[in-house]
């Protein structure tokens, strides 16, 4: 595996996680207010922050390592993602500001402030699809370069289908993994009716999801040809999407093993969003850079690397405890300690 | 007047670097006065001590999540409003900035479960020890991003021509020249101002009225901690102004208002200056200077005259040295009186107005931490990359940075305001008294 190659898939695999624990805590947060909107509160807002209060942290430094990574490895993406997403990463940027902030705000200071819960629940959702802006944008057709300026064409991406579908797609997955990540936290907390509620959010979300992804494919052919028909030379990738999909909403429609359709539902996400990423190489910004022409020296390259193992190393225990005190214990779930 | 994006984007940077270092600072500090309480506790089987960990836990959750949200704000706007730095620098800087967020994942981590496992140990050093990871990262993260920022001042480890980069030694780049006194300076300042600010909360309650025996050894243990960490900032300051002398002396040279390269150079200390660089008003100490540039009072010292006049930083950078300095001393002074009078057994330490000036030091110390930064930052225009970039051809050509600007500047004052409404809140309804009776029934009492 070239050494560029390498770089783009640890990076891409910490954005995969971003997008499954950001998705998480997105859609947590919306239901969490529309729980309390509803008067049904009481029943799923304990479960919700049980889970989030440890981690909502190393959430947020998902993010902040997919992009620092992104810049280290590739800092030709630095300029011309900079330069065009000011006004958008701006907006996304404040969005996180308000929702980190007023979590806390909300849950070590006024727990009562349905206000504090507003904000939290929105941004959940107005920030996936700020973000994934981005992924639009890499697809081109928003960036011009006019000697030596990067002009970014707003109106483009506004009036594009194919920012839109992205843009829903990126809104529906999120309350979808989190309705069904809620789904089997309740249950090993042992609450049926949370439980009950939270599975009904999971089977409502399902249809869609998978309408909107066919939609992303539809609206991808005509936007980008190239890389739809680099899609279709993996479109094993998207079927297995597809299966696992259909075993986990059967699962939790039957009300059985909630964990392994979890499980399944990270693998159709990991199918999908690794497909999509492998068709779009080797661009990482169509047609300004690819992974060989932004990629950062190769002294640094290794240096990085090196670093990745290394922290990885530190990093892959101590989340491990940090699961195993809180996700996987029992005890803690149920609330007994 | 019509603002251009470089001075606009300087702006948006100033006001969120700003902002972010008040909670970094706090951030990197606090958890070592917060180790150091519950340890004391701990030993001494005092739950006060435990308390105090707890309650200063508590209101620290509320900081980190500014810090955490700003310091992400300030990551990505360097590649938003300087794309053309990134992009060359990017090359040579990324390893100290991904390192960064290693660091920062690691604290992120441990805190999450030292917050949430104070009961869950039975043997309360198991909890205790969870601090040192979170003390581990937070200062590690701390060093890496000083790294970056002492490479923008003495870059190294890399050979530019054009716009092309080659020859790249990473490690080079990250222990430059400016490493060892940046870090060094500023995590002693910052375990320096946490301890100050905490201090002033405690005789806060006290001036109040609302003191007790929870609150007198909240005060004992903050100033001794404070005298400990002002004296070590006040050395790493002096290794600071050596280093400048050598590597970086047109920075010292404008802070001093030296123009002339000599020996046994003057140490100006307050004054004005008027547009034909004369300076009144001052209090001239001899050769001064020259023994503060290099332990000898003949060192020679060069002058602002030797640099050309497009790249000497601007002089108003005088005042902000000399009140750093000042709050430093000011800060060391009164924490080694406190510290005295409390061991000295016919003294009382608890004194309204020594009190009063306690309860001054924790904001002033972090007015010293802003003075110091911008006194770094401004001292080295006109250069982004010293010596290769100027800030100009490194910031963005997009429109619309004063929007943005408008926007942060409302988002900064919307979370500092409920920020303070938030910790005020969290704590006058748990005053320490109900707290105490509520977690240690069997504990003697808090005492008054």
């Amino acid at each position: 595996m070239s050494i560029e190659i390498l770089g783009i898939t640890v990076l891409w695999v910490f954005l995969y996680g971003y997008v499954i624990v950001a998705s998480i805590d997105f859609g947590a947060g919306f239901f969490a207010y529309y729980g309390r909107v509803t008067g049904k509160e009481h029943v799923i807002s304990h479960i919700i922050s049980r889970y989030l209060s440890p981690v909502w942290e190393v959430t947020n430094v998902f993010f902040v390592f997919f992009f620092v990574g992104l810049v280290g490895f590739f800092p030709d993406a630095a300029y011309y993602y900079g330069t065009a997403l000011l006004i958008p990463g701006s907006i996304a940027l404040i969005l996180l500001a308000i929702r980190g902030s007023f979590y806390a705000f909300g849950n070590y200071g006024s727990k009562d402030n349905s206000f504090y819960l507003f904000l939290y629940g929105a941004t959940g959702l107005l920030i996936p699809a700020a973000l994934s802006t981005a992924l639009t944008i890499s697809e081109g057709g928003f960036i011009e370069e006019q000697g030596n300026k990067v002009i970014f064409l707003a109106g483009e991406l506004v009036s594009s289908p194919y920012s839109w579908s992205v843009v829903i797609l990126a809104i529906v997955s999120v309350l979808f993994i989190s309705a069904v990540f809620l789904t089997y936290y309740a249950d090993r907390a042992g609450d049926t009716p949370a439980r009950e509620l939270l599975r009904t959010f999971a089977l409502f979300w399902s249809p869609p999801t998978i309408l909107a992804s066919f939609l992303v494919f539809a609206s991808l052919r005509e936007h980008n040809e190239r890389h739809f028909n680099n899609a279709l030379e993996i479109w094993w990738m998207f079927g297995l999407s597809l299966l696992c999909f259909l075993a986990a909403v059967l699962l939790v429609y039957k009300k059985k093993r909630f964990g392994t359709s979890f499980i399944l539902v990270m693998l159709q996400f990991f199918f999908a969003f690794f497909g999509y990423g492998a068709s779009h190489l080797p661009y990482i910004l169509d047609p300004f850079i690819t992974i060989y022409s932004g990629y950062t020296n190769p002294e640094m390259g290794m240096a990085l690397v090196a670093a990745f193992i290394a922290g990885l190393l530190l990093l892959i225990p101590s989340l491990i405890l940090l699961m195993r005190l809180f996700l996987f214990n029992a005890d803690y779930v149920k609330g007994e300690k | 007047m019509e603002l251009d994006s470089v001075t606009l984007s300087r702006m948006l940077t100033s006001l969120t670097l700003a902002f972010h270092i008040i909670f970094a600072t706090i951030g990197v500090g606090v958890p070592v006065l917060i180790s150091a309480a519950e340890f004391i506790g701990i030993r001494k089987k005092d739950d006060h001590y435990i308390l105090l960990a707890r309650r200063w836990a508590r209101g620290f959750t509320i900081t980190v999540a500014v810090g955490v949200v700003t310091g992400t704000c300030i990551g990505l706007q360097l590649s938003l409003l300087w794309p053309s730095f990134m992009q060359i620098a990017g090359h040579v800087i990324s390893l100290p900035l991904f390192m960064e967020t290693f660091a920062f994942f690691f604290e992120a981590i441990f805190l999450g479960i030292y917050l949430y496992t104070w009961d869950r140990f039975k043997k309360p050093l198991h909890h205790w020890l969870l601090s040192i990871p979170v003390i581990i990262g937070s200062s590690a993260s701390a060093f890496f991003i000083t790294t970056v920022n002492a490479f923008m001042n003495t870059p190294q480890g890399f050979k530019l021509e054009g716009r092309t980069i080659t020859e790249i030694e990473p490690l080079a780049a990250m222990f430059n020249p400016a490493t060892p006194s940046k870090v060094l300076h500023v995590l002693t300042s910052s375990y320096m101002t946490a301890a100050f600010i905490l201090a002033s909360l405690a005789a806060f309650a006290i001036l109040r009225g609302r003191g007790s025996e929870y609150h007198r050894k909240a005060l004992k243990l903050t100033m001794i901690c404070g005298l400990i960490f002002s004296l070590a900032t006040a050395i790493a300051g002096d290794i600071s102004a050596k280093f400048l002398a050598e590597e970086q002396p047109e920075k010292l040279a404008a802070a001093e208002w030296h123009f002339e390269t000599e020996k046994g150079a003057d140490l100006i200390v307050f004054g004005t200056i008027d547009e034909n660089n004369e300076i009144r008003n001052e209090i001239r100490i001899p050769k001064a200077l020259s023994f503060l540039a290099g332990s000898s009072f003949d060192t020679e010292v060069i002058g602002l005259n030797e640099f050309p006049e497009d790249e000497r930083p601007p002089l108003w950078i005088h005042y902000l040295f000399d009140s750093m300095v000042s709050i430093g001393f000011f800060a060391l002074g009164i924490s080694a009186l406190f510290v005295f009078l409390s061991y000295w057994k016919k003294a009382n330490p608890m004194k309204k107005w020594l009190l009063f000036l306690i309860v001054c030091s924790g904001p002033l110390s972090m007015l010293a931490i802003e003075f110091g930064w911008i006194y770094a930052e401004v001292g080295r225009q006109p250069w982004i990359l010293r010596g290769y970039m100027k800030v100009a051809e490194g910031a963005t050509q997009a429109d619309n940075v004063g929007v943005t600007f408008l926007m942060f500047l409302a988002l900064y004052i919307v979370l500092g305001i409920i920020t303070v409404t938030v910790l005020l809140k969290m704590f006058r309804n748990k005053p320490a008294q109900a707290e105490f009776d509520d977690r240690f029934p069997d504990s003697p009492g808090i005492g008054q």
